[in-house]
């Protein structure tokens, strides 16, 4: 019983821990602006849509009385977002997939040195090769451009994206393929119609881990875009009314940014589960 | 149905030598079992027949045709595996078809059901058909993993160990029912074992392979009563066979080891064979010793109970042989008892070729 009651105080002091900023934030986006500066803060207020209707460029005349400085720039950058987090993280996949079987399946010379190499472009802090990153993108023109973070996440996921798949595809038994081999199948054949569909839960949970570093990915989104690629997390950090900082519209901003992520892995938990516990229970 | 020919086939994987020129051939219809230890290349050899593994040197023939280069998808062999590799995504009706949808048969799905209709009967599975994988008990995993090569009417059935995840009595049943479907099918069967017990009442031959070479080709009982060396003398058969060192010493053979002798006269295979070395091993299967008779004295050692028979160790000065008994045999440990060989089934071994002389 007692042992119940201690359970029960942990969970709950962790679900405080990890749950109250996001409250704090949600709540943020629908308080008024003294609301927002209240001390001690306020955990009943009057709920205002106005931090939305900014951010979304709705009622543009009642957003500019509360200091709004022209338009927002959050549709598109929030669309930019879904866009390179998504293709970004469908690359990183597929690639990392189709490399993880390789190196899972194939005699690959040098194998090891191959995926410490890989797993190595991870070691460097994203802000060591800025500056060098952001020549390079000057000169080939990616300064602002989809395709240039897409490339950039991209090449950072797929280390991380290999690793992880080749730890599920070890886990599929080749017999798997030899089966279907003899049954008439061709390699591609038995890997799309028997791996693939029980390495789902691998899949999932890879693609969830690329997506969520991708969409949160600030620093690159920072100095390689400006304008017509620029992602959500810099713009919103960048949002100034003409009175200081606009909490409220970061706030809704940061509420509506956490919807696709959410949305993502509700939609993939079904193989999450086993994806992300995979590995640890040896047959 | 077919026949399958190796021809000094090798095959090494890096340092490894898998295989060191294994002939085998296997005749159309037949139950050919491989048989050897872990490690001696007997799946290596199955999977080069498959195809999922080529051959360094040597040539392998299905039908007369030389099967060196082509896929596996285009030999049209069946491919059992010892943990059955039952697709778990798919249910086992799916599993069953599998085969026949693949683009190389192009099979009609009115035809798929009949024929994992007709499958499913034979192998009394019609009742899982709509069930995954993971619902299902080994040996009816086993069979889906059976019916999965039978229904598309392969040249040969390749088994590698397929009973050997099974409990001993689902073993016993299983390998009744898979020599009779292979008499009913006609069918090539070439089948992988470590189990001597299943190879001597599976096979119609045994190939017993050790270290990537072949040891013997034979009959179950050729291979049990006229094993080629020492090796197969001593893999095939439970209790082990006795094999004592010997020497022929005029016109008497010595077992030091057992400190006694016989008379060369006594022993039919001195009469029929000529040029035997003067060292050699004899050989005496447990149950070719005949205990309670004779005139030689050993002391009973332990006594197994098997329940249909006992194995009894008797020692004789250095020697503890194995004896296969009647179960109405009683004997008390430290009891002094008579022994007898039959003398006519003494097999002796070349110590040094280790071979089979005569």
């Amino acid at each position: 019983m007692t042992r119940r009651i201690v359970k029960g105080i942990l969970i709950g002091a962790a679900l405080l821990f990890f749950l109250v900023p996001i409250y704090w934030i949600v709540a943020t986006s629908f308080k008024q602006w003294p609301d927002i500066f209240a001390i001690p803060p306020k955990f009943i207020f009057q709920s205002t849509m106005l931090h939305y209707k900014a951010l979304f460029n709705l009622d543009l005349e009642e957003v500019a009385k509360f200091g709004q400085a022209g338009k927002s720039l959050f549709p598109p950058r929030f669309v930019n977002s879904i866009i390179i987090a998504g293709v970004s993280t469908l690359l990183s996949v597929t690639l990392g997939t189709f490399s993880a079987y390789a190196f899972s399946r194939f005699r690959v010379k040098g194998e090891g040195d191959l995926l410490f190499f890989i797993l190595s472009t991870r070691m460097l802090p994203p802000i060591v090769v800025g500056i060098p990153f952001f020549v390079l993108y000057r000169t080939l023109g990616l300064i602002d451009t989809h395709v240039g973070l897409i490339l950039i996440y991209m090449t950072f996921n797929l280390s991380f994206a290999v690793w992880l798949m080749k730890g599920f595809i070890d886990e599929i038994p080749k017999e798997f393929e030899e089966a279907a081999m003899v049954d008439g199948y061709t390699r591609w054949e038995s890997f799309v119609k028997v791996v693939l569909p029980q390495a789902l839960s691998g899949i999932a949970a890879t693609a969830v881990f690329c997506l969520i570093t991708a969409w949160n990915e600030f620093f690159f989104a920072l100095i390689l875009t400006s304008e017509r690629a620029r992602t959500a997390p810099p713009s919103i950090a960048a949002v100034q009314g003409t009175s200081g900082i606009n909490w409220g519209q970061i706030a809704a901003g940061v509420t509506v940014f956490l919807f696709p992520v959410v949305i993502f892995t509700f939609l993939v938990r079904r193989y999450l589960a086993r994806g992300l516990t995979f590995g640890v229970i040896k047959r | 149905m077919a026949e399958i020919v190796l021809e000094n086939v090798v095959k090494n994987f890096g340092k490894v030598r898998a295989l060191r020129g294994v002939t085998v051939e296997v005749k159309d219809g037949e139950f050919l079992v491989l048989l050897g230890p872990t490690g001696a290349g007997k799946t290596t050899t199955l999977r080069i027949v498959s195809g999922l593994e080529e051959p360094d040197e040597g040539k392998v023939y299905i039908d007369g045709q030389l099967m060196n280069g082509v896929a596996p998808r285009d030999r049209n062999c069946a491919f059992v595996f010892q943990n059955y590799i039952l697709y778990p995504h798919m249910t086992v009706y799916d599993n069953l078809a599998f085969p026949l949808r693949s683009k190389l048969w192009r099979v009609e799905e009115d035809e798929i059901r009949r024929r994992i209709e007709r499958v499913a009967r034979v192998l009394k599975i019609e009742h899982l058909l709509r069930r995954k994988p993971d619902k299902l008990s080994g040996g009816e995993q086993q069979r889906v993993a059976l019916g999965r090569a039978m229904v598309r009417n392969p040249r040969v059935f390749l088994m590698d160990e397929p009973l050997s995840n099974l409990d001993a009595k689902l073993r016993e049943e299983m390998r009744v029912e898979l020599k009779s479907l292979q008499k009913n099918l006609q069918a090539t069967f070439f089948f992988v074992t470590h189990d001597h017990v299943e190879a001597m009442t599976l096979g119609d031959r045994v190939v017993v392979l050790n270290q990537g070479s072949v040891m013997q080709v034979g009959a179950p009982e050729v291979v049990y009563s006229r094993p080629a060396n020492l090796f197969v003398a001593r893999f095939v058969g439970t209790p082990e066979i006795n094999l004592i060192p010997a020497e022929v010493m005029g016109e008497t053979l010595r077992c030091k080891t057992m400190g006694t002798t016989w008379k060369l006269s006594e022993i039919p295979f001195f009469q029929e064979v000529r040029n035997i070395p003067s060292r050699v091993f004899m050989g005496i299967r447990p149950e070719d010793i005949l205990l309670g008779q004779g005139d030689k004295f050993g002391e009973v050692y332990l006594v197994e109970d098997l329940g249909v028979d006992k194995v009894i160790r008797v020692k004789t000065d250095h020697t503890i042989l194995r004896v296969r008994a009647s179960q109405e045999a009683q004997f008390a440990v430290g009891e002094r008892v008579p022994y007898l060989f039959r003398t006519e089934k003494l097999i002796f071994f070349d110590p040094v070729t280790e071979k089979l002389l005569g």
